[in-house]
């Protein structure tokens, strides 16, 4: 309780800060306006750029989440693996990612990785008016096709950075799991690849839900440093919004509301999976 | 026709670095035949049952399951497994499955079993354990004894020609212990070959055919029950037996 009024009066102080010794003036308007705006020719409000940019958080997020969780799902595996090159290969990566400042990293990839193999792979060259690439799905999914390869290497990076983590967190469940339950398994029959399905991984993924849930809001988070490499994400398009408009206060104010909701949401949603898991096992 | 044996070991030896383990174990066991290993803790009894299915590799010597050799890292072990059940001291059943889950399991991916057909085998067994009752529970909410019995059923459904057992009452609660021995009697006398590693010396009395006593990870005695129990040849079985009584 006391602590509660401590961070209300803390607020009440800034804000008296900002009021009377900056002189700031407050205007939700101008920024409001880049949230969502009418269109001048058809009449309707279409999304601006902080929606736009909220957009692409959220599928860098999930898209993110899912690539990130197949990498690390298969690290980790490796990582506790009796065959000595993948052990290697899994702990070479992890130890890469996680002495690394993430900035450093993003720029390695970006400069040194995905400059150099995209225009290999052919990632440039795609067309953008095929009826693969140009439809209302690719839109909704992956965003303008024209960034397309823009928004790749940043989805790329950010979750090979948090695959790193993940691994780690996979590893530590997989290893977590009684000796007793292979040999039963083991025991009866089952094959490595069955046993790992049926017997381990459904027990492992139980035990590691919650420290999974905080590194997948910590993945959510993180993508805003890839606005550094100009993905056309969130933070990168407030930085431009409070920018054009001066408005610095009401911009962040509003991308950090944008970003706890979403982060919140996700938070919400693993609490119930958990809650699901944890009814069956009992 | 004389049977031939189902499992087969002949100078089996096991150690891990410079620890010898296992020494020159040989040990045949004859189809429908039961025998009890005892012997101190650590002397190598669980370790022995656990190199007939290969949970744990052995250096030397050769061990046969119903003809067929089995190796250290060999490819198809599977196949071998299936002939051989184990039954467990802490039970080992898979907390996230149902009872009947646990049964199905083995039969649907070792044997390719439908699974409505895993499922009747499963309630069959089930109710040879009399616990089918208890087929939609998860194996936490059972109690220790139920829980082995699920055990053996779980084994059983694989439909072995042999069956294993590594302490399987030493974690059970005293009133628990007479329901699985009943359970594993009941096996013994529909003719199940078993091998069978446990202190119980009245189960060994009334269902071995043989008692092997093992000390140091050798075979020092083997002797059938009456013979052993009453007039044990070696010193070391001697004094095993008297530290039994004594407690």
């Amino acid at each position: 309780m006391a602590l509660f009024g401590l961070v209300l009066a803390a607020v009440v102080f800034v804000a008296w800060r900002v009021n009377s010794v900056l002189v700031y003036n407050w205007d939700w308007s101008r920024v409001l306006g880049f949230v969502a705006r009418i269109d001048a020719e058809t009449g309707q409000w279409v999304s601006n750029l902080l929606l736009q940019g909220l957009f692409t958080t959220i599928r860098l997020a999930f898209w993110g989440t899912i690539l990130a969780a197949i990498i690390g799902l298969v690290m980790g595996y490796w990582r506790t693996c009796d065959t000595l090159a993948l052990r290697i290969i899994s702990r070479t990566y992890v130890e890469l990612i996680r002495n690394i400042p993430p900035l450093v990293f993003i720029f390695i990839f970006y400069f040194f990785i995905s400059s150099q193999l995209f225009p290999a792979l052919g990632m440039d060259n795609i067309d953008r008016n095929s009826p693969w690439v140009d439809n209302a799905f690719f839109r909704f999914a992956f965003g303008e096709p024209a960034l397309f390869t823009n928004f790749m290497s940043g989805l790329i990076c950010l979750a090979l950075f948090e695959a790193a983590y993940i691994t780690e967190i996979v590893r530590a469940g997989i290893q977590s799991i009684d000796k007793g339950q292979w040999e039963a398994g083991r025991a009866i029959g089952l094959s490595r690849s069955n046993l790992l399905r049926d017997i381990i991984f459904p027990q492992a993924i139980r035990k590691i839900l919650p420290p999974l849930a905080g590194q997948f809001i910590t993945l959510i988070k993180d993508s805003a440093i890839i606005s550094l490499i100009s993905v056309q994400e969130l933070t990168f398009l407030a930085t431009e919004v409070a920018a054009t408009t001066g408005k610095t206060f009401e911009t962040w104010i509003l991308v950090a509301a944008m970003y706890f909701a979403l982060c919140y949401l996700f938070a919400f949603v693993f609490a119930r999976l958990e809650r699901r898991a944890g009814r069956s096992t009992r | 026709m004389t049977p031939s044996p189902l499992v087969e070991i002949s100078g089996l030896c096991k150690w891990y670095d410079d620890f010898s383990a296992l020494y020159d174990i040989s040990l045949t066991v004859a189809e429908g035949e039961k025998v009890v290993i005892c012997g101190p803790s650590g002397s190598g009894k669980s370790t022995l049952i656990r190199c007939i299915n290969q949970l744990e590799g052995h250096q030397q010597g050769s061990i046969r399951v119903a003809g067929q050799e089995v190796r250290p890292g060999m490819k198809g072990i599977e196949a071998i497994r299936r002939e051989v059940g184990m039954v467990f001291q802490s039970f080992n059943l898979f907390p996230h499955m149902t009872i009947l889950d646990n049964l199905t399991i083995g039969p649907i991916r070792n044997r390719g079993m439908g699974r409505a057909a895993a499922r009747a085998l499963a309630m069959e067994y089930l109710n040879k354990v009399r616990i089918s009752e208890q087929a939609d529970k998860y194996p936490p909410q059972l109690s220790g004894g139920q829980q082995q019995r699920v055990a053996i059923a779980r084994a059983l459904c694989m439909q072995p020609r042999v069956m294993l057992f590594d302490e399987p009452t030493s974690a059970l609660d005293p009133e628990m212990i007479a329901g699985v021995l009943e359970v594993m009697e009941t096996l013994a006398r529909d003719g199940m070959t078993m091998i069978v590693v446990t202190h119980e010396m009245g189960f060994a009395r009334r269902v071995a055919d043989r008692v092997v006593f093992m000390d140091e990870g050798e075979i020092v005695e083997t002797a059938p029950p009456e013979a052993f129990f009453s007039a044990p040849r070696t010193n070391r079985a001697k004094l095993f037996l008297g530290q039994l009584l004594a407690h």
